[in-house]
């Protein structure tokens, strides 16, 4: 969990292309997004079409005020997963609101949960894709290939120690998935740990 | 873990240059479970252990029974039958992660099981971790519709127009290299090494050379060093003489590494490509002039540019068929331009092969002719090829025949992937005067 104390330079050089107006920049940084985004949107709105609007309307946001996005606070991947997570589950409430309000079945409650559900799991998928990639080798073996830990141990070439510490840690780093704000809102994109 | 509730927590920079990755990455293409799993994943409601699919129970020899009590024999007393291990705390502690994916051997999982009914912290954490791998699940298949970056780029652009642009001609390159490294996230490690092999027309026979998907990204990477070298960035490896044509390129690459080619060469591919595009944007429009060198000719960078989007989808298509992925063509307006740089590069290839002596001799009696070209299709159009001399304007030629073709179906004839007396054209007119263009637009293609 040690920061860095420099933002990463892809991070920043991204940012001032894009602030220069560069459309090669902004094909770049859609290469590189995309996935990420489209993913997080469909797994909050579970609708393709959804989640494309999505897609359109961040990189929008992102290439209308570049600046909005401060290298010194964070990587660039978590500011986009956050600014994604945000309209995506704004759009989902508001969906969701509307066919309420138009005699839907359901309640205000059931509504808020289903936000809340679809907030923790895209959370949760953006945290798999960003853990350390051993901690995912770990996780991947002994959920999904069913092997016990050291087995897991053996297939990494791992002490059994370490493999009980990967397994371990990796769940601890899932977990926080839940730790969202009570209406389902992703938290606020802060500095990290200081 | 003072910031656990931020997205920002766990991020690693990754500065592979393959992308982000938020698809392949996540646990593989072959994450799913096994058939022979009866068992769903441990959730709170599903007890870990061997009925859940834990590992088999190794049982600890049994003690065979005493044929008398052994307290009237005056023998030591026989050890006690063996409890779950005493473990201590800290150890436990450790389990616990294993544990909640039902990975620990059984007497373990007795163990900590004994230890979560006295000892609150660890219980918590147990039901937390527990939830965790309730989060976990396979991979959903996400395949990005190409269609949406350019909707997407579009919309940014027409909401604030860019500084930069992207040159026009440089906008077919752009989307087909985007499109071909989806195409490439997708694959898994085995497919890299499908063979694959590359087609052209030779200027009298169709020709090939086996290689494998990688060997093609390798291929492309080396043949757009050409266009590297002329905007004077770095050439990818291999050393070619600075006159080296796109063959001789790419057998230079393949030379210069050792082991054949990995998935390794698609982040040098993506990253050139990426720089190529870049250069051209800030070189501007006018830049589209520049020569660049293909060795036995040049091409104006606009076209360049052009020629290596072509080159990309058609091997994009080649390593698509390899691996069984379906393919689209460019879009329209990228596939019109790209069938326009085709017939512009008719009337030369015409008269390079008539100096070979391939071709039927200029029209001596009454020189000007011309062929029609009707282009079908979404992409399509029409062109007059001068027949007798490269430079003749075409209204002062005379048309002597007609060849009508599919937009696509002429692409695979001048990517050399379909032989001239194959392609389904509609022809009309003169038979020699057709064939040289067929002949003419197949001998456009190299390796």
């Amino acid at each position: 969990m040690e920061r860095h104390d420099a933002p990463p330079r892809w991070d920043r050089k991204m940012q001032q292309r894009l602030a220069r107006g560069e459309a090669a920049a902004l094909g770049e940084f859609y290469d590189r997004f995309a996935s990420l985004v489209h993913g997080l949107a469909h797994r909050v709105l579970d609708d393709e079409r959804a989640a494309d609007a999505v897609t359109r309307e961040v990189f929008a946001r992102v290439w209308e005020n570049p600046e909005a996005y401060d290298p010194r606070q964070g990587p660039l991947r978590s500011w986009v997963a956050t600014l994604t997570h945000r309209l995506a589950v704004q759009r989902l409430r508001r969906t969701e609101t509307a066919a309420l309000a138009e005699g839907g079945p359901g309640s205000t409650e059931e509504l808020e949960r289903k936000v809340r559900h679809a907030s923790v799991a895209a959370r949760a998928d953006y945290i798999v894709t960003s853990m350390p990639a051993p901690l995912r080798a770990a996780l991947e073996l002994a959920y999904f290939e069913r092997r016990d830990y050291r087995q897991t141990a053996a297939d990494l070439g791992v002490t059994e120690d370490e493999a009980r510490r990967r397994l371990r840690l990796g769940l601890q780093l899932l977990s926080t998935a839940h730790d969202v704000g009570p209406s389902g809102t992703p938290p606020e994109h802060g500095g990290g740990a200081r | 873990m003072s910031d656990a509730g931020r997205f920002g927590a766990y991020d690693g920079h990754d500065d592979e240059g393959g992308g982000d990755g938020a698809r392949g990455g996540r646990f593989g293409k072959d994450g799913g479970r096994g058939p022979d799993r009866s068992g769903g994943p441990p959730g709170p409601e599903n007890g870990p252990g061997p009925e859940n699919g834990g590992p088999p129970h190794h049982e600890p020899p049994r003690i065979p029974m005493p044929r008398s009590s052994v307290e009237d024999t005056g023998l030591p007393l026989p050890e006690p039958p063996p409890a779950p291990p005493v473990m201590a705390h800290r150890v436990l502690k450790t389990l616990l992660g294993a544990w909640a994916l039902a990975a620990c051997p059984p007497e373990e999982t007795a163990a900590v099981e004994e230890h979560l009914g006295f000892c609150g912290a660890c219980a918590d954490e147990a039901r937390r971790l527990r939830e965790a791998v309730g989060l976990l699940h396979p991979p959903e298949s996400l395949d990005l519709d190409p269609v949406l970056r350019t909707r997407v780029l579009e919309n940014c652009l027409d909401r604030r127009p860019p500084r930069i642009p992207v040159p026009e001609w440089a906008t077919a390159y752009d989307a087909e290299t985007a499109r071909l490294d989806a195409l490439l996230q997708d694959i898994g490690d085995g497919e890299w090494h499908a063979p694959v092999r590359l087609r052209w027309f030779d200027g009298t026979a169709p020709t090939d050379r086996r290689t494998t998907v990688a060997g093609v990204i390798a291929h492309l990477l080396a043949v757009d060093g050409l266009v590297a070298q002329a905007l004077g960035l770095a050439v990818p490896p291999g050393e070619p003489p600075p006159d080296a044509g796109p063959a001789e390129r790419t057998e230079a690459y393949w030379r210069a590494s050792r082991l054949p080619p990995t998935r390794s060469v698609r982040g040098p591919w993506r990253e050139q490509s990426h720089d190529l595009v870049r250069t051209v944007s800030f070189a501007g429009g006018g830049a589209g002039l520049l020569p660049v060198s293909y060795g036995a000719f040049e091409l104006p960078l606009r076209d360049a540019m052009l020629d290596r989007a072509f080159e990309c989808w058609v091997h994009a298509e080649d390593i698509a068929s390899a691996v069984d992925y379906p393919y689209e063509p460019p879009a329209p307006r990228h596939l019109h331009r790209m069938i326009d740089l085709a017939a512009r590069m008719l009337p030369g290839a015409l008269a390079a092969r008539r100096r070979a002596g391939l071709g039927a001799p200029a029209g001596t009696a009454a020189p000007g002719r011309s062929v029609r070209l009707e282009i079908e299709g979404s992409g399509g159009g029409e062109w007059l090829v001068p027949l007798d001399a490269p430079d003749a304007p075409a209204a002062a030629t005379r048309e002597v025949a007609h060849i009508a073709l599919d937009g696509v179906e002429f692409c695979r004839l001048a990517a050399g992937h379909l032989a001239p007396e194959e392609a389904p054209a509609g022809l009309d007119g003169d038979r020699q005067a057709i064939r040289d263009v067929l002949l003419a637009t197949a001998s456009l293609s190299r390796m």
